[in-house]
């Protein structure tokens, strides 16, 4: 596969009101690490939920896996939001599910057997240092834990697509430098990377990143002026 | 249905379950007892107005009209003789007088009315099938030569009206399990709708993660199935009783039509069924609820 996503004149309009994205025109390749950056209000989440099928565009075409998903029939959307793992900005686990049972969600969704997802989730529980937590509700833990625990369940599905919105907004920055690091992991092993981030030190800890930045809805580059869309990783200086 | 319940724990926690703990339970409870009711007294008066019509339909009454009563004793038992004699029927009872003045003591008070009141003479026909206009007419030509003033008349004549309004009854009983059945489904409409904006969140959460609505749906399905189960056999159990202490007191009135009102067997089974019926109205109506409400999200 070429590409995994192309975004084509995307324009995104909430109701009647100005466009909160506008002319996107950008592709994502397999295996590659993005930074999304902006400031706030400039589209980041509103960017990241057409990538993982929240919302569909006002106008424009999406590709997602090389189909059009702006036209893409409901009943299959399923399917594929379940190749995507999704970090959210606020966390959005279930309340009245351990960490265990929030982790495992997206196995048990996926029709995955109880005696098959018992090592995945105890493994990825002590990746992320909540070995011990396994049974504790999300009221029980800090804000830091159940960014672990959301970013976990991103993850332990092995998705082809991992989006995440400020996913070490709400961590110490050794722990967020080890979520770097597992993210790294998982695009070493082939899925594509898409962060969302107002923090531009992270930017220099995953060296190999591209970088796309939002501006009142326009995909810029640095400098203020629209970007070129990011280039597969052969192609890259 | 056996799919239904076997969604797996894990799952089910997805959506927590409180037995008795909401209101949808006892709403369903209070539907069912109250449609056990209307049902059973629908159940009742199809089955009453069914035995009475059996009864009466091929029965007749012959009144002789005379105001001497050694002429209408005499005249009595000649139409009797006669009508014996006649192959349309099958059995003849002249009816003595005591029976005449308790059939009408009710009416007139039980002083000795058979020397102010010229009371005509009864017979009672129980017929081999249900005649024709024109056997009535045959019977009456029969009875000419012998009692001049009799009169032969259908038993269910007299009870025509009375039929027509227990058939009125038992359309407003079945109308009103049909009602009730539709609030019940309303119920569960908001119940689901209730259900569906307190768990919005994990709602949306299962769907970015790949869930399907009919995961979705099934879980509320089984949740509202439930309640509407347990709701059901509560409300079940009420009407039962009330079903048992009212045939107590109509067995204890006596005699007639309200004697003839009861439940037979195949009835008991349809009453027994209603909370099943409830229970998959219920879980009917939740799963169009939830699936429609779900195809409105993205």
């Amino acid at each position: 596969m070429d590409e995994i996503v192309r975004f084509e004149n995307v324009g995104l309009r909430y109701g009647a009101g100005i466009e909160t994205l506008a002319d996107l025109n950008f592709t994502l390749f397999p295996g590659s690490f993005y930074f999304l950056t902006g400031a706030s209000g400039a589209g980041k989440t509103s960017l990241l939920k057409l990538l993982y099928l929240s919302q569909r565009p006002s106008r424009g075409v999406i590709r997602l896996f090389g189909e059009d998903a702006v036209t893409m029939p409901r009943e299959r959307l399923p399917g594929f939001r379940r190749r995507i793992g999704v970090v959210f900005q606020d966390f959005r686990l279930v309340p009245h599910l351990s960490a265990f049972d929030n982790i495992a969600l997206p196995l048990r969704v996926a029709g995955v057997r109880e005696k098959d997802l018992e090592t995945p989730v105890t493994e990825m529980l002590d990746w992320v240092g909540l070995g011990d937590r396994s049974s504790a509700r999300p009221a029980t833990l800090s804000g830091g834990e159940q960014q672990r625990v959301a970013i976990a369940r991103a993850v332990i599905g092995r998705p082809e697509i991992l989006v995440a919105d400020e996913p070490t907004g709400n961590v110490d920055p050794e722990m967020a430098i080890r979520l770097l690091q597992l993210f790294e992991a998982l695009n070493t092993l082939g899925t594509t990377i898409v962060v969302a981030t107002h923090d531009i030190h992270l930017l220099s800890k995953v060296p190999g990143a591209q970088m796309m930045r939002l501006e009142k809805g326009m995909l810029a580059d640095p400098t203020g002026s629209l970007r070129h869309p990011p280039r597969p990783k052969d192609q890259r200086q | 249905m056996f799919k239904l319940f076997a969604i797996p724990a894990h799952d089910r926690r997805l959506i927590p379950e409180g037995r008795l703990s909401g209101p949808m339970p006892w709403v369903i409870a209070i539907m069912i007892f109250l449609t056990v009711l209307a049902a059973a007294a629908g159940l009742a008066m199809t089955r009453a107005i069914g035995d009475v019509s059996d009864e009466l339909s091929s029965r007749a009454t012959v009144q002789i009209i005379e105001a001497n009563p050694e002429i209408r004793n005499r005249q009595a038992a000649a139409a009797a003789e006669r009508l014996r004699a006649l192959p349309l029927i099958e059995e003849v009872r002249v009816l003595p007088p005591d029976e005449i003045e308790a059939l009408i003591e009710p009416w007139l008070g039980s002083q000795d009315l058979a020397g102010d009141i010229p009371l005509p003479a009864l017979i009672d026909l129980r017929l081999v099938r249900v005649p024709t206009e024109a056997e009535y007419q045959s019977l009456r030509r029969a009875l000419q030569p012998v009692a001049a003033g009799a009169r032969v008349e259908p038993s269910s004549g007299y009870i025509v009206p009375v039929i027509a309004l227990v058939q009125s009854l038992q359309w407003i009983a079945f109308g009103l399990v049909g009602l009730l059945a539709l609030a019940t489904a309303a119920a569960v409409i908001i119940s689901a709708r209730s259900a569906l904006n307190t768990h919005n969140e994990t709602i949306a959460v299962v769907h970015l993660l790949g869930g399907t609505d009919q995961q979705i749906s099934r879980l509320f399905q089984r949740r509202i199935a439930l309640d509407a189960l347990l709701g059901g056999l509560i409300g079940l159990v009420g009407g039962t009783a009330i079903i048992w202490l009212i045939s107590i007191q109509l067995t204890a009135l006596g005699s007639g039509l309200v004697q003839s009102v009861g439940l037979d067997w195949w009835s008991w089974l349809i009453i027994a069924a209603i909370p099943i019926l409830g229970m998959f109205l219920a879980m009917v109506t939740a799963r169009l609820t939830v699936i429609g409400a779900l195809k409105k999200i993205l």
